[in-house]
């Protein structure tokens, strides 16, 4: 038993034998790789655009920082009540909205059901274009066409949303069973009762999922709405950094995981409960 | 099934299927689809529309789209350039220091290898990490480091530690224990076992999720840049700042092209790493 504990594994095959976990290709790709990220990082520290000076005293400012923010200020849970319930709501408003624009903009930009490739094309842009502006950019934008306040933000969320949902509601509707829609179709069915009776089954449990999820994620998007004016705690947090009310600040932060685990909590019920 | 079938009226002979409902329990149906209604009654009650002021909207909605139409890549190219390059290495610098992080964050948030107490510190900060938006963690930091790329790397440092963190410290809770004990019969310590026996279950998913994150950091340090936070969206805040909506639009569009880039580029990576 000694012996075999002790033993080098080269004398189990006789000659040198050596057990190794990569064969010399493996090892080769390996060491790439990490040449490959360690030249990024080298470049990337070298070039960005720090100055280093305010690096080192970074710790001592963050500590100063926290401290300032102890403990919490719970006087200004009058004023962060009432802006929370407006972030839930701009939430959920945006993402009905959004839920109503994406229905069509799903069905068109599904490959299998999609009528021609002109509409096709129009919903494939659609959803990008909404899918690669942060709700954050969309605000900035509808603050300066609508003015600010929460009716910016609705529109913000929503044009964020439609993309998401019209993506992964239009991919459930290009994975669905064909067989439904065939013997409807045999059976003399018009398109509406297709859609009515073969697509919208099919795609109803996934359509309650990435809503949900969606409005879970609005929640989150919508606590920073208020920084450039759209609505919402974010005006508050905003406020209290400007004047330097630390303690404010940290009583905001909490109130916004509160919140955001709130909308988490219900989430999870709902998918539990229905899904 | 048969209750499917057997629904909706069949009196008189005269048969009609009903699709079957979603919910089937009437109650919870119901009652959701009221509180649904109900709530959002409420909610366009207190939601102040305007519509005056959309009108009013409307010719500055077309101020804004004819300054930018056509998008203009030329006056500030030199801005735009050195905004995404920026933005870039912030994406870089923050992913790779925030993957290194999330490691024993991940390792102090998985209840099979951490005590209670460690583990509920790790899931603890993990947490509040996940919920705070990355502009808020960005608003903080430029407030305690100044300016600049440095706060944006330390934002979404955080920010990738809420996210990969969670999903890292998931994928331990799955790990099989053969190789846990196989090691620990050896002899081994604790942290031993966790090097040879639960980093290398876990590597592949570790190395896809950076590839995840590199894609999530590059779309969010667009964004902090809106608050001082360096790369591109400091540039983008400026043009809107200074109504120049032709740099503020071509922005835009090379934002688009970089995102979708950077999908595709970080999509195929993880195929190749799985």
């Amino acid at each position: 038993m000694k012996n075999l504990t002790t033993a080098p594994l080269k004398d189990i095959g006789g000659e040198s034998f050596r057990w190794e976990r990569y064969t010399p290709l493996q090892r080769m790709r390996r060491f790439a790789g990490m040449f490959i990220v360690a030249g990024i990082l080298l470049w990337t520290i070298s070039t960005i655009d720090v100055f280093w000076p305010w690096v080192w005293t970074a710790p001592a400012e963050m500590q100063d920082m926290i401290y300032r923010m102890i403990p919490p200020n719970p006087r200004a849970l009058p004023e962060i009540l009432p802006a929370l319930l407006e972030t839930i709501n701009i939430a959920s408003v945006g993402t009905l909205l959004a839920i109503i624009i994406s229905l069509p903009v799903a069905y068109f930009g599904a490959r299998n059901v999609s009528p021609n490739r002109f509409t096709l094309a129009i919903a494939r842009v659609i959803i990008v274009s909404s899918r690669s502006i942060d709700t954050l950019i969309w605000a900035l934008l509808f603050v300066a066409i609508l003015g600010p306040g929460p009716l910016a933000g609705v529109v913000a969320i929503a044009f964020r949303s439609v993309g998401f949902l019209g993506k992964l509601i239009g991919e459930s509707i290009e994975e669905m069973d064909w067989g439904p829609i065939e013997a409807l179709q045999a059976s003399g069915a018009s398109q509406g009762h297709i859609i009515n009776y073969a697509i919208v089954p099919q795609i109803i449990p996934s359509f309650w999922a990435v809503a949900i999820l969606r409005w879970d994620i609005n929640i989150r998007e919508s606590t920073v709405l208020g920084m450039v004016g759209a609505g919402g705690i974010g005006m508050l947090f905003q406020v209290a950094i400007d004047l330097f009310r630390w303690n404010t600040v940290s009583m905001v932060l909490v109130s916004i995981v509160v919140v955001v685990l709130f909308g988490e909590v219900v989430t999870g019920i709902v998918r539990r409960k229905i899904i | 099934m048969n209750k499917a079938l057997s629904g909706g009226g069949s009196s008189a002979g005269h048969f009609h299927w009903k699709r079957p409902p979603f919910i089937s329990n009437p109650v919870l149906r119901y009652g959701l689809l009221t509180a649904f209604v109900v709530y959002f009654a409420y909610v366009f009650n207190t939601l102040e529309v305007n519509p005056e002021r959309i009108v009013r909207g409307i010719p500055r909605a077309m101020q804004i789209f004819s300054g930018a139409i056509p998008p203009d890549f030329s006056a500030r190219g030199k801005l735009i350039f050195t905004g995404f390059i920026e933005s870039i290495q912030i994406t870089f610098l923050a992913t790779f220091a925030g993957v290194l992080l999330s490691i024993p964050f991940a390792f102090a948030a998985a209840r099979n290898i951490a005590i209670l107490p460690i583990y509920g510190l790790g899931r603890g900060i993990i947490i509040v990490a996940r919920s705070l938006h990355p502009v808020v963690l960005g608003v903080l930091f430029v407030k305690a480091v100044g300016f600049g790329a440095f706060a944006g790397v330390l934002t979404l440092i955080i920010y990738t530690l809420g996210f990969v963190g969670k999903l890292l410290a998931e994928a331990i809770e799955e790990i099989k224990h053969g190789q846990i004990e196989a090691i620990r019969s050896t002899g081994a310590g604790y942290f031993s076992v966790l090097v040879y026996a639960v980093l290398p279950q876990i590597m592949p998913r570790l190395i896809g999720l950076t590839m995840y994150q590199l894609d999530i950091n590059l779309r969010a340090s667009a964004v902090i840049g809106l608050v001082g936070a360096g790369g591109i969206g400091n540039t983008l805040n400026s043009a809107f700042g200074r109504y120049d909506y032709g740099t503020a639009s071509a922005i835009l569009l090379v934002m688009i092209i970089i995102i979708l880039f950077a999908e595709s580029v970080s999509s195929r990576l993880r195929r190749f790493t799985r």
